[in-house]
């Protein structure tokens, strides 16, 4: 199965690549961004998506600063 | 005494830390392969600083779970001494043997110069041999060198004496949490710092005051 891990620097935690990203964008001409957050997309082929959460919580994010989402791909 | 430190791929001041070790009296150091789970009988562990495996997903995250890691954190809990500087620092995070976590400087860039730390906790067995309140002049070289944790956990950490280190006041090189540049574990055997000692041994490089932490070490080691 093909599966994608969504990590996110967790909520109230400053992001700075997020915030120089915030701040680039009106320099192109893009008004009106706000709250610009950078996490990682991993992406993998699993044969057994229950391990995914062990997964996740052992190394693909460090829970104490990343939330991480499972996202399971049919097919 | 016998220091060993550690050497994963992308570790690159591990050099130094051995050079370090080998000014205290009476001491030598060896390198260990992060590839051998074998720690050939060293009397305390430095974990260096680099970008162990390329610091590639999160910093400290991959070299966590190296062979030789797996027994430093047996070690640990048998009370060796472990050491752990900036990355050093972050693989102990990571391993669940330091509280807390790393995250990028609020500034955004790589910041590499002299800082100066306040020992708020000069006790066996890393900064005996400095002063409670002494500044220390050692320098900092990091881009992932915030420390973070929840409020809570800073909270006991400061109640249970586990902050050692604080970069001095206006200071703080890399926006960590209540100015924190070195905390140890609850049971005083794990240390970690992002600043670095080994930098700071030789009044060539205009201070020696890293090498307290080094001596500190022998001597709570006798």
């Amino acid at each position: 199965m093909h599966a994608r891990v969504l990590v996110r620097p967790k909520a109230g935690i400053l992001d700075p690549q997020g915030v120089a990203v915030e701040r680039a964008l009106p320099a192109l001409g893009f008004e009106g961004v706000a709250n610009v957050r950078v996490g990682r997309l991993i992406e993998l082929e699993i044969e057994d998506p229950s391990q995914l959460e062990s997964m996740c919580e052992k190394l693909l994010a460090n829970p104490l600063i990343e939330d991480y989402e499972i996202l399971e791909d049919a097919g | 005494m016998r220091f060993g430190v550690i050497r994963f791929p992308g570790s690159c001041d591990e050099v130094d830390a051995v050079l370090a070790c080998e000014r205290v009296p009476g001491a030598s150091a060896q390198l260990l392969w992060h590839g051998d789970a074998e720690l050939h009988g060293v009397d305390a562990v430095v974990v260096p600083g680099g970008f162990s495996y390329g610091d590639y997903l999160r910093v400290g995250a991959i070299a966590r779970f190296s062979p030789v890691m797996e027994s430093v954190i047996r070690f640990s809990r048998e009370g060796g001494l472990v050491l752990g500087i900036c990355n050093g620092f972050q693989v102990l995070c990571e391993a669940g043997l330091l509280p807390g976590a790393l995250l990028p400087n609020v500034e955004r860039r790589f910041i590499c110069r002299q800082v100066d730390l306040e020992v708020v906790q000069a006790t066996m067995p890393f900064t005996a041999d400095c002063a409670a309140g002494e500044l220390l002049s050692i320098p900092v070289k990091h881009t992932t060198g915030r420390y973070y944790a929840p409020a809570d956990v800073l909270e006991s950490l400061d109640a249970d004496g586990q902050i050692v280190l604080r970069y001095a006041r206006d200071a703080n090189p890399n926006g960590s949490s209540d100015d924190i540049a070195g905390v140890r574990n609850a049971a005083g055997n794990v240390f970690g710092l992002m600043p670095h000692p080994e930098h700071a041994v030789d009044p060539l490089t205009g201070s020696v005051d890293g090498l307290k932490i080094f001596t500190s070490m022998a001597h709570a080691h006798g």
